[in-house]
């Protein structure tokens, strides 16, 4: 909402300077979006006529005016307008004067010709933004008179941005309501009479949708100067409201929407065949509006009709086919109260958004319109002429919003608040707010009036009271509260542990958009379903992530390209994907790690990070859980990775995650030039910590025996740990120090060494017992995998 | 026995290494050193004798071998001045191994948020991001059409599934099977269909309520007005405005006093001194209905704020944007922390 201070302070002028109110209303719950002056910094302009024109003799476009300025002689001016004319009344910057951007108007020759001032346009005056010739004031513009002073232009535009309950104030009226409440004073209302009946024209008026459409006001105006201009008073405090000048009909009802805050129509009774019916739109009907664009009607949609076809969007927009225009000479003015209900959304849907519609979804005054009529009646008439119909009114009283009593007790006002205000002061309160008090004990019945929407329940009353009371006189209390603690689980790891872990292992936090670009996407896991978005905001942004690494990837690409030749980056956050049709939602972290093993650092060999540097993170983030040893890393086949160098991890049987390098296709495809490993793990999964349980330590020396193996090259390290570990209760870890090919082993072929320590709790371990043991090992790995002992 | 003793003086001068000087003490001192081979030929002198040539040995012996004792210590302090000279290192050079990662500023507002929280016994809660229109919208009394949905710029799966907008539908689920009295923080991803400048799709937000038997505005601003001169760590002005939230009543905006310029008014205040960095209000009584708690019973207040706001006003960080570029340069700011 915006509007001209100087109009607000005719409905009520407290004495406050403009930024105190401006501070008074932001802080009221009317916040100040900005204030615009209504007219650039300007000085010495007067109204000036222009008396006599000549063509300038030395200049084609030029030409010399005399012009009245107040004085005793005309001033001789040069003006190079093409507008320009006899009898033409326009601001006259004299000598002396200043213009907007500090120009100072002194007496010049113009190819000769000495000016004694300039004729000007809005535009030079800081009123408009395009230039359009000398700006034509009013006949009646007191030759001489300081413009200034004649527009009143030291005036504001202030911008309210309101917030949805605040309907009541969508008007100067209803803004000049509150100000009085603030500051404790009366406001003025514009008084209206009922305009005399000058013709007995009407037109009928059937609503079929009464619960949608309560009251329906209309009137005939006919005869309508059709040259009639709007006076320059109007279009100034429309200009000020943000409004165009659209001819004297559109521009009246354009005004007493801002003045009262009730939205009209005026059609021209000239298109309009045989009565107005206030009905549902028929599915399939179309209508063309008053913006060109043309919409299919729905059932649910509320329209103005005649009884061939829809006219008006109810509410929201007029049509094109039944619009006023210069030919028009009568006029049907309506003026009806719509429910909330009826009009909400309906704007949106159709993509528009207008002041009316604006303002009947959030609740125009439902014993406004007979008022506003007359009022615009009178504006129009007053601008126009033309004979006045009587007012065709179609009521509904049952449909009609009620403003129900509400009770409101002093232990609510003080629980709620935190603060006790006396009674007497509460009941001036609620009583300056417009509502209808009655005194209960400890509390007060009472009515909101109409134009209040948002007063419906004690809340609503208990948030009037504080805001108009003031939050910051409100004290600040802190909450005594009940104690008690909270459970806290052992078994659950933070997964801000494991983030603090791969930070301190040299990996960064990165927060990735959770939608991303379906082709990408497509690449990586192809085997999942995706959800799609209905309205993306890019194509690059279209469905949801199934897993973290689109993310990760597009950001270690976006730094490959900003010169960073090393990236470790981690993600935590959710995946998306439907299962069966159903939308599941994990948590996951995953990693991805590029470039060299280590940062660059002297007296190290540099090498490119593997597969192994990834794993011992890994390693590490399961040691947090407890699942290390509980955690296989099982060859897995995952499209986005690598088939020989890949891991799905397998935790109590179920998949924990996958390790891997990235499949050099989609690594090319992508456009790396590196190797790229990525892990993801499943959130959930990861973070139930084992709680430990304690074992007797025994009291024996342990023994390692070291034995290398020659086993075929697919035999996996776990496979062979995992047999022996299994095999006598005596070992009690079995550990892989080194892996070899080459010369001296058969291709095909890898030798593994293995350390097996070794420890009883009865007994010192005798070499005859350990060596039975060792035996028992090899003797299995030869059945089980064909494993030789390494001479 | 005196030539002895010179004899082996001289020989322990000329000793230049620990090695050699133990090769010596066997020669002299050894099971068949030179001394012991004296001892042993004492036996052979009469008895009368035996005591004052003994002495003489044990004399010359004694001296020997402290002067064998001395050497030794020279020798070791030597050979420790050799070895730390030629261990010596250049202590500037840097450190091997890892090199520090960081977490996201994002990361580090959130748990900043919480710790705060929590140290008066808020408890953290998350929720689905893809979630349903009942509890983004009208659990918070928020139904469809009401002019406040055209606020949040929702994306849409269908006509029921959306992303959240706020972290407030945690308020909801939380309410639904908890029991008051509550005291909740449940931060997370929210989602706008907007990007320009000053807005990203994605952001993140702070939900936070509390519901007990008699919370009070008051206390709503009391603990408001606490976290934030806490967060920023500086006595800053804090100042309550009415706003409209459906789900909370009264609502408040809070604003801060302008940390850029200190209220003076800049280009990130829009002049005006003031900030807006969180909406807040007492829990709607539809709302309780809702979730079924009775609003004659409990009362309670909730507060949301944009985590990226308060971050870009605690770091400095001018460009929203930024946020979710994750350009290591930029990211690489907030290891320190």
């Amino acid at each position: 909402m915006r509007f001209s201070e100087a109009w607000l302070r005719e409905y009520v002028n407290p004495p406050l300077s403009t930024d105190q109110l401006v501070a008074q209303l932001t802080m009221a719950g009317l916040e100040v979006d900005g204030v615009e002056p209504a007219a650039g910094e300007f000085s010495g302009v007067v109204v000036g006529e222009v008396l006599a024109l000549s063509p300038h003799p030395q200049a084609y476009r030029l030409r010399v005016c005399q012009v009245a300025a107040g004085g005793s002689d005309p001033l001789t001016i040069v003006c190079g307008a093409p507008n320009v004319a006899v009898g033409m009344k326009a601001p006259l910057a004299i000598e002396g004067g200043i213009l907007p951007g500090g120009m100072k108007i002194t007496r010049s020759a113009l190819r000769g010709i000495e000016s004694f001032g300039m004729l000007c346009s809005a535009k030079e005056l800081g009123l408009e933004e395009n230039q359009g010739g000398l700006m034509a004031l009013p006949e009646d513009a007191p030759v001489g008179a300081d413009f200034r002073e004649y527009l009143q232009l030291n005036d504001v535009s202030i911008e309210v941005d309101l917030t949805p309950n605040r309907a009541d104030c969508l008007s100067v009226e209803g803004i000049a309501r509150e100000v009085a409440l603030l500051n404790g004073i009366d406001a003025n209302s514009q008084v209206v009479t009922d305009n005399p009946v000058t013709c007995n024209d009407i037109f009928p008026v059937i609503v079929d949708a009464p619960e949608d459409c309560p009251r329906y006001l209309g009137r005939l105006i006919r005869n309508v100067d059709r040259s009639a201009k709007t006076p320059l008073w109007m279009i100034e405090r429309l200009r000020r409201s943000g409004l165009r000048s659209l001819g004297p009909l559109v521009d009246v009802t354009n005004y007493v929407l801002l003045e009262l805050g009730q939205p009209l129509h005026a059609f021209d009774a000239a298109k309009l065949q045989a009565g107005i019916r206030v009905r549902h739109g028929v599915a399939g009907e179309r209508l063309k509006l008053l913006n060109g664009q043309e919409i299919t009607l729905s059932d649910d949609v509320l329209v103005i009709a005649d009884e061939k076809c829809p006219l008006a969007l109810a509410g929201v927009m007029g049509g094109a086919e039944s619009a006023v225009d210069d030919a028009t000479t009568d006029i049907f003015l309506e003026c009806a109260f719509f429910a909330p209900t009826a009009i909400m959304g309906k704007a949106r849907r159709y993509g528009l958004s207008t002041d009316s519609s604006h303002r009947f979804e959030r609740g125009v005054d439902p014993q406004l319109q007979h008022r506003a009529i007359e009022r615009a009646t009178q504006l129009i008439t007053e601008i126009t002429g033309g004979l006045v119909g009587p007012i065709v009114e179609a009521v509904a009283e049952a449909h009609l919003p009620t403003r129900n009593p509400i009770v409101l007790r002093e232990s609510r006002v003080e629980k709620l608040l935190g603060l006790s205000i006396p009674r007497d002061q509460l009941t001036s309160l609620l009583t300056r707010l417009g509502l209808e008090v009655e005194l209960l004990p400890e509390a007060w019945r009472v009515t909101p009036p109409g134009f209040r929407f948002d007063i419906a329940i004690e809340s609503d009353l208990i948030e009037e009271i504080g805001r108009v009371y003031g939050y910051n006189n409100i004290p600040k209390r802190n909450p005594a509260t009940h104690m008690e603690l909270q459970p806290v689980s052992e078994a659950a790891l933070d997964i801000e542990r494991v983030k603090d872990l791969l930070v301190d292992r040299g990996y960064q936090e990165a927060i990735t958009y959770s939608f991303v670009e379906p082709g990408m996407l497509a690449k990586i896991e192809p085997e999942l379903e995706s959800i799609a978005l209905k309205n993306p905001i890019s194509s690059d942004m279209a469905v949801m992530r199934t897993g973290l690494w689109c993310g990760l990837l597009d950001a270690a690409l976006k730094n490959l390209n900003r010169q960073q030749s090393r990236v470790r980056l981690f993600e935590a956050g959710l995946r998306f994907t439907r299962v069966e049709g159903k939308i599941i939602q994990q948590k996951s972290l995953a990693g991805l790690a590029l470039g060299s093993a280590h940062e660059e650092q002297w007296g190290e060999k540099s090498r490119g990070i593997d597969f192994f540097d990834v794993k011992s993170d890994l390693e590490a983030i399961l040691r947090l859980a407890s699942h290390e040893m509980k955690v296989s890393f099982v060859n897995g086949k995952h499209p986005a990775l690598h088939p020989g160098q890949s891991a799905e991890l397998i935790l109590d049987g179920e998949r924990l995650g996958w390790l891997g390098m990235l499949h050099p296709k989609v690594e090319k495809e992508l456009g790396f030039e590196t190797r790229v490993f990525l892990f993801e793990l499943d959130q959930d999964k990861l973070l139930k910590r084992t709680i430990p349980v304690f074992k007797s330590l025994s009291k024996f020396p342990q023994v390692r025996r070291d034995i290398a193996i020659i086993v075929e090259e697919p035999v996996t390290a776990m496979s062979l740990t995992q047999c022996i570990e299994t095999l006598s209760p005596l070992i009690r870890q079995v550990r892989v120090f080194d892996v070899y090919q080459g010369t001296g082993i058969e291709t095909g072929k890898k030798s593994v060494a293995l350390g097996l320590i070794l420890q009883d709790h009865e007994e010192t371990l005798i070499d005859v017992k350990v060596d039975g043991v060792i035996a028992e090992v090899l003797a299995r790995l030869a059945q089980d995998f064909n494993a030789k002992l390494r001479e | 026995m005196d030539d002895i003793l010179q004899q082996s003086l001289q020989q322990l001068t000329e000793i230049q290494s620990l090695a050699e000087l133990d090769l010596l003490r066997v020669h002299y001192l050894g099971k068949k050193g030179v001394f012991t081979e004296r001892m042993k030929e004492l036996g052979k002198l009469p008895p009368e004798q035996r005591r004052e040539a003994g002495q003489a040995v044990n004399l010359v012996r004694d001296n020997f071998q402290a002067a064998l004792e001395e050497k030794k210590l020279e020798l070791e302090s030597k050979a420790l001045d050799a070895r730390l000279a030629s261990e010596a290192i250049d202590v500037s050079l840097p450190g091997r191994g890892y090199g520090g990662g960081g977490l996201h500023p994002v990361t580090l507002t959130l748990r900043r948020i919480a710790r705060l929280f929590e140290n008066v016994g808020f408890v953290v809660v998350e929720g689905p991001e893809i979630e349903d229109d009942y509890h983004n919208f009208e659990a918070l009394n928020i139904p469809a059409s009401h002019p406040a949905r055209a606020m949040h710029d929702t994306f849409y799966f269908d006509e029921h599934t959306l992303l959240r907008t706020h972290t407030s539908p945690v308020q909801v689920r939380v309410m639904e099977t908890g029991k008051p009295p509550l005291r909740i923080i449940a931060p997370g991803r929210v989602y706008r269909c907007d990007s320009d400048l000053t807005h990203t799709p994605m952001f993140h937000q702070v939900e936070g309520f509390l519901v007990d038997e008699s919370v009070s505005f008051a206390d709503l601003k009391g603990i408001l007005y606490e976290f934030l001169r806490l967060f920023f760590e500086k006595d800053i002005q804090v100042r309550f405005r009415p706003s409209y939230f459906p789900f909370t009543e009264p609502s408040a905006e809070v604003d801060i006093e302008c940390v850029i310029c200190g209220g003076l008014g800049c280009r990130v205040c829009k002049q005006s001194g003031w900030l807006e960095v969180m909406g807040c209000g007492m829990i709607h009584p539809q709302v309780f209905e809702y979730v079924g708690i009775d609003p004659e019973s409990w009362s309670g207040f909730a507060f949301g704020m944009g985590v990226e706001r308060l971050a870009m006003l605690r770091y400095g960080i001018n460009d929203l944007r930024m946020f979710f570029e994750n350009d290591l340069r930029f990211l690489h700011q907030f290891r320190a922390s």
